[in-house]
């Protein structure tokens, strides 16, 4: 093969660098931006698109801003008055709820942190106990801290809560109160032998699944109180949780049922053939295998939801979103929406994009964890 | 149960002996479903009644009969050519509230298919820049909110505008349609034979072909000089006289409505025809290629016949076609059309935020389709466009679909967010202004939520149907 | 035992009768070919006359697919010459689009167009690329079906075929387009044993045919019967090539003794 002329031993040819429009900064920019006409046309195009939209905003956030002073007479035209959100910032955050019990809620979202740190970093101990305490314990706790009246804590009407804080109650109860009630309408949806019941939870899944969230709240609103007996009657975000809860309930039902049909069909007879009852190897074998599978998709509809709370402002309850709408109008401030739309969104942004990355850092690990 | 079948006669077959019944699993089935169902109906007869006795005490009515009751109240805007008024009906009040919502559900499908798939494609690209602002666009606007951008279109962009006195104003060329038309034509010709001589011909030839910059620069110099002599020769120029048409103001969007004149149907009946001639050309091309193996350009023949054909007959019988353009008189305009600012920014927001994830549809859709599929593809000879047509879109499609229209279905289903900027949807004026003055909550509800129901149904009968068609066959 | 039913069927095959033309349909010259900062295949000097059947065998990493890969330009080499059938391959479409012509591939996964039947498979080729009308195309096709002895699937889909039948597909497709020269990457690597046998079965048909081939595999039995050549590679080079006889008796590399006992082993 190799002709003599070689200067090296057959089979330890060197390992030569490529040509140079093959590697480095001109080889990468070869490849990536300028490989054919189109190309080169689509990088012009797209970095004019970031030169007209970039430092436009660039100076309007940060270098034309506002950041220090009181009142709005500190705020000059030119960029976004963040004074504004400062001025605002506990109402954007809590609502109306006291000054001075506020470390109720933020010692909570200390101790909250903490656990969800705890299982969300890999390879700590004890995660299935903080699994619980989080998700019963914790929701109690949370309960007697928020509203009070007991344990010698003021009662803080649910009309005072407002702001992130308030979207944050929604979302999470939402959530953790549907996983159970999902739960049981998967499983109902699954079960072959009862027709009965599989078509009350297919009714029940689908009714909740076809129709817009804003008719779940406007029921939840206007239809409650009409269902409950006379004289019982209950606070208008407690009416607003059952609706989210039950509208969520479906999902979570589905994305459940994602998961049962993903374990394989040996793992159920396997369940069967050690002789366990169904509701053993459900809770022993299957759920435990299922619910696994299925946190990337539990946390999507979290995602969903969270980004759905801010529904709840159409039927009047001062969500995060709610509270900036809210204090846009004060006759004081009018003018800054923009400011306060800016901050909300980036706040929503953060915990979304935040989770959705998780989701997915999740579902690769679970990939690579089945297959290879 | 133990006996050795082979010593059972085929006559004879012993019956399993049945278990008591209440180790049964078909008798446990059976009467933990009379549980539930009899726990279901006791509480729903429950919520019925006190259902009932709160709506008697509070002096609430029941049935359908305020359908035919008069509303008045007015609603700001209609589509479809409806006519509505205070006079008319609450009945009336819910078909005009369902066809604003199909009117914008069905703009912002449009909208945003469009979009998601220029954004997905775009993903893929493999320029790392163009790839990049597609990313940062989806993980940007999926991750906000929709309220809050209806909100923001809303409130901070066409709120604040300008009353009609102040409008952006963008003014359009009226164009001279003759000479377009000349000059389209003749710079047409030029350049198709700057590409047959250039490129084409050298090509064949195996000779070096002309570099594109150089026939990018030839064509806009053909075009400018053809454009020029024929100004020269007609003595007219190409825009006949600039006009203000299009006013952006806090009221809205005002336009030019195009108003039809006398003979503009021959126009209308030649697109009809030219859609029914493409689908014959289709036909006989492939009737043709099947027998001869000979290929016919048959999308741009298409293109030819349904935009070509009509536009060519548009100009012959004599431009049957005016502009009605919104003038300014007093302190709004009149004449033209309008967009509501309120249907704007539900527009947008509903188009720009369903977009982000039908890109991640079409860009998953697309991935799903292996690379070892294009190689094939590439290894038997075919070129890039029919390895597009035959092998990668139809597998894609099969995968981008059923998401793709679940995706329509959230689409509609959130267009009743506009209620929270009062455009008119159904939710807004059935289910909340119908609702507060009538205050049958239960018939009012149940109706606005069976229209989407409705509407989820056929949506997943469609998908299941599809699916069932397009499953690959496997073994 | 697959080993031993293709050494049998291999003896009725007219290696030395079949004459090997002169004609280089492939030359490859001084070809190097880089994967970002990653050398893959280095100096490969390669001259392969008409008639030829060519086995390329390595330890896996070596380049073998990127070679083979590279003569139908599903990958591009950074410096050297390849030339096929007088043509040279560079950036140049029409070059690119006349060489495919010329040249079939099977693959190690089949890459069957799942959403089409086994005979539209076959004439998806022959009618979009040599625009033959579909009754010839088909006709085409359901010869060579009958050339991989499975004329009666040509109405099914690719999902409901066996693996060995899928590959038989395959290599029916590639033929439809009547190429000079077959590639074949490892096309029974992916297979269940009792399948190797009717794919070998169909490429030694081939073989006898005059067909020029180059294949990637590792199946010995194969090697020694059917090919005038073996080449050996490693970390990007060709190590070693030779006829099989010599090959296999006596390795003249280290490596090549070193890779051949590993193989030879079970
Ligand atoms: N597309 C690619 N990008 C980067 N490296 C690659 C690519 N394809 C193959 N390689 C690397 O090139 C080397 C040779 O690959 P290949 O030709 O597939 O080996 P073989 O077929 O001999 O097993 C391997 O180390 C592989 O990791
Ligand atoms: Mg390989």
């Amino acid at each position: 093969m190799a002709d003599a002329a070689q200067n090296h031993i057959v089979g330890e040819h060197p390992d030569l660098l490529p040509p140079k429009t093959e590697v480095g900064v001109w080889g990468w920019m070869y490849h990536n931006l300028f490989s054919s006409p189109l190309n080169n046309f689509l990088t012009f195009f797209g970095l004019f698109l970031i030169w007209v939209t970039i430092p436009p905003m660039i100076d309007w956030l940060f270098i034309d801003a506002d950041w220090v002073g009181e009142t709005r007479d500190d705020c000059g035209r030119e960029g976004a008055c963040w004074i504004y959100i400062g001025v605002w910032f506990k109402q954007l955050m809590y609502g109306r709820y006291p000054d001075e019990d506020l470390w109720r809620i933020n010692s909570m979202y200390i101790i909250g942190a903490i656990g969800l740190i705890w299982l969300v970093w890999p390879n700590l101990k004890y995660k299935g106990w903080i699994g619980v305490f989080m998700l019963f314990l914790f929701p109690v706790a949370c309960y007697f801290m928020f509203s009070g009246g007991s344990f010698g804590l003021e009662r803080i009407e649910t009309p005072l809560w407002g702001g992130l804080f308030l979207t944050l109650v929604i979302a999470v109860v939402g959530i953790v109160a549907s996983l159970p009630i999902g739960i049981v309408l998967a499983l109902g949806r699954q079960s072959k032998n009862m027709p009965v019941i599989r078509a009350i939870c297919v009714g029940f899944i689908e009714l909740w699944r076809g129709v817009p969230l804003i008719t779940v709240l406007f029921m939840a609103s206007v239809m409650f109180p009409l269902f409950l007996p006379e004289g019982m009657n209950f606070d208008k975000l407690i009416r607003a949780l059952v609706g989210v809860m039950l509208f969520s309930a479906a999902y979570m039902a589905e994305v459940v049922r994602g998961g049962l049909q993903a374990i394989p069909k040996g793992q159920y007879e396997a369940a069967d053939s050690l002789g366990l009852s169904y509701w053993k190897s459900m809770a022993l074998i299957v759920l435990p295998q299922a619910l696994k599978i299925v946190i990337p998709g539990i946390v999507n509809t979290f995602i969903g939801l969270f980004k759905d709370t801010t529904l709840v402002l159409i039927i009047g309850l001062f969500d995060f979103l709610g509270m900036a709408q809210a204090v846009a109008t004060n006759p004081d401030w009018l003018g800054f929406a923009v400011e306060g739309y800016v901050f909300v969104a980036f706040g929503f942004w953060v915990f979304c994009f935040g989770m959705s990355r998780y989701s997915q850092y999740l579902e690769e690990k679970l990939h690579t964890g089945h297959k290879r | 149960m133990a006996a050795d079948p082979k010593q059972v006669s085929a006559d004879v077959s012993v019956p399993p002996s049945k278990p008591a019944f209440w180790n049964d699993p078909a008798w446990r089935a059976i009467f933990f479903q009379v549980l539930v169902l009899v726990g279901v109906v006791v509480f729903a007869a429950f919520l019925v009644r006190n259902t009932l006795h709160n709506m008697e005490s509070r002096g609430i009515s029941s049935g359908f009969d305020f359908l035919s009751k008069t509303a008045g109240f007015s609603i700001g805007e209609t589509h479809f050519g409806i006519s509505y008024t205070e006079e008319n009906s609450y009945g009336k009040t819910f078909i005009v509230g369902l066809m604003n919502t199909i009117w914008v559900s069905m703009w912002g499908v449009f909208l945003a298919t469009i979009l998601g798939f220029i954004i997905g494609v775009m993903r893929l690209s493999t320029n790392w820049l163009v790839s990049k602002l597609a990313m940062v666009y989806i993980e940007t606007i999926r991750n906000i909110p929709l309220l809050l951008q209806i909100f923001f279109w809303y409130f901070a962009i066409l709120r604040p505008l300008p009353g009609p006195r102040g409008s952006i104003q963008l003014s359009f060329p009226i164009i001279n349609f003759t000479h377009l038309i000349i000059t389209v034509l003749v710079s047409a010709a030029a350049i198709f034979l700057l590409w047959w001589i250039g490129v084409k011909k050298r090509y064949d030839a195996d000779q070096k072909a002309m570099p594109l910059w150089m026939l990018v620069i030839a064509s806009v110099v053909t075009v400018l000089i053809i454009g020029n002599v024929v100004s020269l020769v007609t003595g007219f120029g190409l825009v006949a006289q600039w006009n203000e048409s299009f006013f952006l103001n806090n009221r809205g969007l005002s336009y030019p409505q195009p108003i039809p004149e006398e003979g503009f149907a021959i126009t209308g009946w030649a697109v009809a025809i030219g859609v029914v001639a493409a689908f014959f050309v289709r036909r006989w091309a492939k009737k043709r290629q099947d027998e001869t193996g000979e290929q016919f350009p048959v999308f741009l023949a298409s293109l030819g016949l349904i935009i070509g054909l009509p536009l060519v007959i548009f100009i012959f019988s004599g431009l049957p076609l005016h502009f009605d353009y919104p003038k300014l008189t007093g302190f709004n305009f009149t004449g033209g059309s309008v967009l509501t600012p309120e249907f704007i920014s539900l527009l947008l927001a509903l188009s720009f935020y369903t977009a982000s994830f039908i890109a991640e549809i079409v860009r998953a859709g697309i991935n799903a389709v292996s690379h070892g599929q294009t190689e094939a593809a590439r290894a038997v000879g075919l070129r890039a466009n029919p390895i597009l047509r035959l092998v990668i879109i139809p597998q894609a499609l099969r995968v981008i679909i059923p998401p793709l229209t679940s995706q329509y279905l959230n689409l509609t289903k959130n267009s009743s967010l506009a209620a929270a900027i009062a455009y008119p949807d159904i939710v807004l004026v059935f289910a909340g202004t119908t609702l507060m003055q009538t205050g049958q909550a239960v018939e009012i509800i149940a109706m606005t939520m069976a229209v989407y129901l409705t509407l989820s149904l056929l949506i997943s009968t469609f998908m299941n149907w599809y699916n069932e068609k397009m499953a690959l066959v496997e073994r | 035992m697959a080993e031993q039913s293709i050494e049998s069927s291999g003896q009725d095959l007219p290696a030395e009768g079949l004459v090997i033309g002169e004609e280089e349909v492939i030359k490859i010259v001084d070809m190097h070919k880089w994967y970002g900062q990653f050398h893959v295949l280095k100096n490969i000097n390669l001259t392969v006359h008409k008639g030829e059947r060519i086995v390329i065998c390595g330890p896996s990493g070596s380049g073998k697919s990127t070679l083979i890969r590279c003569i139908n330009r599903l990958e591009e080499h950074q410096r050297g010459q390849i030339m096929v059938e007088g043509t040279e391959l560079t950036g140049d479409l029409k070059h690119i689009e006349l060489i495919r012509r010329e040249v079939g591939m099977v693959f190690q996964h089949f890459n069957l167009f799942p959403h089409l039947t086994v005979m539209e498979n076959l004439a998806l080729a022959p009618i979009w690329v040599k625009k033959m009308p579909r009754r010839d195309a088909e006709e085409v096709a359901m010869t060579y079906l009958k050339r991989v002895k499975i004329p009666e699937q040509a109405k099914k889909f690719p999902g409901q075929l066996s693996g060995g039948q899928q590959q038989r597909v395959a290599i029916a497709r590639s033929l439809c387009m009547n190429p000079k020269i077959m590639l074949f990457d490892e096309p029974t690597s992916a297979l269940d044993p009792e399948m190797i046998k009717e794919v070998l079965d169909v490429m030694i048909e081939l073989a006898k045919t005059g067909m020029t081939m180059l294949v990637v595999t590792h199946e010995m039995g194969f090697a020694k019967t059917v090919a005038n050549r073996v080449i050996f590679m490693d970390e990007g080079e060709i190590i070693e090539e030779n006829e099989p006889e010599e090959f296999f008796n006596n390795a003249q590399h280290d490596r090549t003794k070193l890779f051949l006992s590993q193989i030879l082993a079970h």
